[in-house]
Parts: C-alpha cells; sequence; structure tokens
C-alpha cells in the first residue's frame, strides 16, 4: 500500500493511495485532537465522518458532483473516496479573467442552489471546498454539512461564502458575488431572494449588543 | 540664523476606554512605552452590567482616574500631546462618556483626538506586549469572540460569534450557579475539580461559532440538580473551548501564519491558553499570551493604537467623533502595517 500525505487539513488529513484495489483514492482521515476532551473528541470524528459521507451521496442525487465513496470507517474517523483530478477555486482565482471567474462562479451559484434546493447545507461553503475538475465543480468537504431547509442555514451557508470571498478575494469580491448570486437564483428560484435577505441579517445580527 | 529643532521627545497620547464595565485610562509614548493603566471596574449589585449604570460610574470616575494616571506616569496634563478613545464597538451610553470625557480633555488642551477601534487596540497593544509580529488573534471576553489576521490593509475576520459571546456565556452561567464575581475565574476553579463531561451542543458553523445554545443547555443541566458544579463547570469549559479551538485552527490552517495571539479577559484562562498551545505546535506557529492588565479592557491599548493612528495622519474632529457601538473591526483602513 502506498499512501501519501497530500494534504494535512485543520480537520483531517488527506492521504493519497495510488493503488487502492487497483484504482486511486483518496483517504480522509480525521486524527485526534489532543485539545480537546477524548469524549468531544472521539464524537465530533466519528459523527463527522459518518454525516460526511452521508451528505455527500445526497448531494449526488440532487445534481452536484461530489466524490464517490468507496469505503467508510465511523471509528477509525475514516472515508475512503474517489480522487478528484482539478485545483481548488481558491487558488484559481487570482489567475482567471473576468470572464471566466464570472462563469466558474455563476456555476458553483448554480450547484449550491441545487444542494439548497434538495435540502441539504454544506456548512463549509468556502472556495477551498470547491474543486473545478474539467467542466465539473466538484463540492467536497461536507464535514460541517447538515440537512435542512430552513432559511436561516441556508442564509448561514451563503454568508460563510460572502464572508470567504471577503477575507480571501476582496479585490473582486463584488463581481465574484453577483456572478454567484446569478447562479443561484437560476437553480433557488425565488427563495433565493430570502436566502440573500437572511444572511445579511446573519451578518449583522447582534453582534456587539448581547449585553443589553 | 536659527535653527528649528526637530522635536526628539517621544509623543505622549492619553487613551479613555468605556466600552463596557471597565473605565480604563492609559498613558502611552510613541516610543512604545506604558506610562500608566489604571482601570476602575464597575461592580453590579446584582445581575449583569446595565449599561446606564456602568456609564454613571464611569461618569463619576473619570476625571479621578484620569489624575491617577498621570500621576502613574509621572507627567501633567500639559505634557499630553493628543487624546484617544474608543469610539467602538461597545454599549453606547459607555462610549458616549468615554467619548464627552475625551472631547472635553482635548479641546481644554488644545490638543487632537483620535477615535479608535476597541478591537483593534487589543491585538495591537498585544503585539506590543508579546513582539508578535503577523499573529492571528483570538480575542475572547464578554463582549467580543473573534478570530481575526491582518491582511491587505485591513483586519480581516476569519470567524466569530454568531450570537453571544463566550465571556457573556461564561459570566451568565456563574451568575445563575450562584458563582462568585467574576464569573471566569470562578469557573475555572471549579472546572479543575470536574471530571465528569456532561454532553452539551458543540456550535462550530464553519468557522463561525455559537455560544447561546451552549448556556441554554448547560443552563439547564444546571437547574435539573443532577450534577455537581464542578462537573458543570468543567463541561462548559471543555465544549466551549473546544470550539474555539477549533475555530483558531482552522484559521490558522487557512491564514498560514506563523503566530497566535490570545487575548481579551477570558485568555486568561489556563485551560484556553493549553488549548491554544496544542493548536499551535500541531500547525507549526509560535503562541503568544497577553499579559492579563493589557488582555481586558483597558486604557493603555487605546492610548497606543491612538499613537499608531496619529503618527499615520489619523485625526478625529469632534464634529465626527461620534461612538459607534457596532463598529466592526474590519471596517478600519490600518495605515501603520
Amino acid at each position: 500500500m502506498a499512501l501519501m500525505l497530500i494534504a494535512k487539513g485543520a480537520e483531517a488529513d488527506l492521504l493519497l493511495d495510488i493503488d487502492w484495489n487497483g484504482r486511486k483514492a483518496l483517504l480522509k482521515r480525521r486524527g485526534v485532537k489532543k485539545y480537546r476532551h477524548p469524549q468531544i473528541d472521539r464524537e465530533i470524528r466519528r459523527y463527522r465522518t459518518l454525516h460526511e459521507a452521508d451528505i455527500i451521496h445526497r448531494a449526488k442525487e440532487a445534481g452536484v458532483p461530489t466524490p464517490l465513496i468507496y469505503q467508510l470507517d465511523p471509528e477509525g474517523a475514516t472515508i475512503i473516496m474517489e480522487f478528484i483530478e482539478g485545483e481548488k477555486v481558491r487558488d484559481m482565482v487570482p489567475r482567471l479573467s473576468e470572464a471566466e471567474n464570472r462563469a466558474l462562479f455563476k456555476l458553483i451559484g448554480e450547484k449550491s442552489g441545487r444542494l439548497h434546493r434538495a435540502g441539504l447545507i454544506h456548512g463549509d461553503l468556502t472556495t477551498s471546498n470547491i474543486i473545478k475538475s474539467n467542466d465539473r465543480v466538484v463540492f467536497i468537504d461536507f464535514g460541517l454539512g447538515e440537512i435542512s431547509k430552513e432559511v436561516e442555514k441556508r442564509g448561514v451557508d451563503f454568508n460563510l461564502m460572502v464572508r470567504m470571498l471577503a477575507s480571501t478575494h476582496y479585490n473582486v469580491i463584488d463581481m465574484l458575488l453577483e456572478a454567484f448570486m446569478e447562479g443561484y437564483r437560476e437553480t433557488m428560484g425565488p427563495e433565493a431572494e430570502e436566502v440573500f435577505q437572511r444572511a445579511d441579517e446573519v451578518r449583522r445580527r447582534g453582534r456587539y449588543i448581547d449585553k443589553e | 540664523m536659527l535653527l528649528k529643532v526637530a522635536r526628539i521627545d517621544p509623543l505622549i497620547c492619553l487613551g479613555i476606554e468605556s466600552t463596557a464595565d471597565n473605565l480604563g485610562v492609559g498613558i502611552a509614548t510613541s516610543d512604545g512605552k506604558i506610562l500608566a493603566n489604571e482601570v476602575k471596574v464597575h461592580v453590579p449589585d446584582l445581575g449583569g452590567i446595565h449599561p446606564r449604570e456602568a456609564a454613571r460610574h464611569h461618569s463619576e470616575n473619570v476625571g479621578a482616574v484620569i489624575m491617577k494616571a498621570l500621576e502613574k506616569a509621572q507627567i501633567t496634563v500639559q505634557d499630553i500631546d493628543f487624546v484617544s478613545f474608543a469610539q467602538g464597538p461597545g454599549l453606547g451610553p459607555c462610549l458616549r462618556t468615554g467619548a464627552t470625557s475625551a472631547r472635553a480633555l482635548a479641546s481644554y488642551l488644545k490638543v487632537p483626538l483620535i477615535g479608535v477601534n476597541h478591537c483593534i487596540s487589543h491585538v495591537e497593544v498585544g503585539r506590543l506586549a508579546t513582539g508578535a509580529k503577523d499573529p492571528l488573534t483570538l480575542y475572547v471576553s464578554g463582549g467580543n469572540t473573534l478570530v481575526s489576521g491582518f491582511e491587505s490593509g485591513k483586519y480581516r475576520i476569519f470567524g466569530e460569534t454568531l450570537d453571544i459571546a463566550i465571556g457573556n456565556c461564561l459570566d451568565t452561567f456563574a451568575r445563575l450557579a450562584g458563582l462568585e464575581y467574576p464569573g471566569g475565574p470562578a469557573i475555572e476553579k471549579f472546572a479543575a475539580m470536574g471530571s465528569k463531561l456532561i454532553p452539551l451542543p458543540y456550535a462550530v458553523k464553519g468557522m463561525d461559532m455559537s455560544f447561546s445554545g451552549l448556556l441554554t443547555a448547560v443552563s439547564n443541566e444546571f437547574k435539573t440538580g443532577k450534577h455537581g458544579i464542578p462537573d458543570l463547570c468543567y463541561s462548559l469549559q471543555e465544549t466551549g473551548y473546544a470550539m474555539l479551538g477549533e475555530v483558531t485552527e482552522r484559521a490558522l490552517a487557512h491564514t498560514r501564519k506563523q503566530e497566535v495571539l490570545l487575548t481579551g479577559g477570558v485568555g486568561a484562562n489556563k485551560r484556553l491558553r493549553g488549548v491554544i498551545k496544542e493548536i499551535a505546535e500541531e500547525q507549526g506557529a509560535k503562541p503568544y499570551y497577553v499579559p492579563i492588565s493589557l488582555a481586558t479592557d483597558n486604557g493603555a491599548m487605546i492610548a497606543w493604537t491612538g499613537i499608531l493612528a496619529y503618527t499615520h495622519g489619523i485625526r478625529t474632529p469632534i464634529e465626527t467623533s461620534y461612538v459607534n457601538s457596532k463598529w466592526r473591526m474590519d471596517e478600519v483602513e490600518i495605515p501603520w502595517r
């Protein structure tokens, strides 16, 4: 077995197995976090592993590209899944032309709308968690995903995307956001406006008035 | 021919902090010295901070605290080159008291006035005190809970609470459980005696956190009478700090910063310091802890940030010196970095 560490994330390690039963596979293993209580740690890792696999599967059913799952080990907090060839959107934005970025974010918006329409919440909807693979945008890392149709949760999802654009791609945020919203509206329909509105509320909500 | 000799004495700034229950007056110099850092805390007779009562406390005491700071710094009021104050975020009535005092003092002395952002001041004095150059900051207090880092001209917020601050959560529970004031240290003391983990809601949404559900849940567990205070405090700390830890670690991995700065009153907690230390090690960063007198709300941080702002051309004319109780740190341009 030839396992290669390809990414050490904050939450999980990604290992590449170039010959997993004859094919290339990605192992997502949630490592033990020594800083938190072992009981909390075990529960978070187990729950997120099972849940992530579930949501990845449901997203696929909704027409949102996600990796195929090959094998699941909740106690070992490991998902073995398809290795997606491509590049993180986060790393592509600075290089792409305005038209390319626009098309890309419209597609991302469209797929995000599909996800929400199907009652799924990504939970960490950022440009680091979307991979451009050929013509597809593949959504990864559903570790914080939820099954919900609440406007509130959709709003929080969208707010996260806005926040990530504001902190990482702040120079082109308006254009990217506009394209995203255009795509999102197409798949979400009239409910989209409600989500945008809620996201704005989430952003402004009671940040500094908790003592009054 | 007369040569105009450039002034070589460092500039002196007096800063007034009054965003919540602490009234602080600090005096800092442009060569990075804190000459005075006087704080007077408003302790409510009952319950949490009542903004009006806290503001009354501040207005009644601000004169005396300014005099004390001057005495401590061994300067006279005439030595002050400019006056800074916390313009926000915070409790409106408290902010207005500090702002009024600062305006009056600056007008009387005919020196410039500078309004500074409270959250940014925490980071800046933290950098001054610890020597951290470009840290990712976890700022945890009674009113604020956020993870921030400097990127292209502004302090960006990578994660924050979506409702109440962690310190607010701790304080409110401490009051409910009848623990002594202040709540944070009392909880820490009891937590050290606890061992059983009571399951409580763990709410991390991407990079953001929510503590209101945690407060409700721990309060309900307390009311059942089934658990001892130590186990409740232990579980509250473990759950809340695990959330802070996760968000900080994610932001650290995302920004790839080499330093982590822990500040705010809750940053005094040893368990939380331990969490930050482990995360820093794991992510290959260096942890820094701001000394408690500069980590809790204080005037020195306002004075020091006033110096940074003043020396980079920032002035706040009296006409535009109104307070902004919801002034986010990521709205402020930072010319000094």
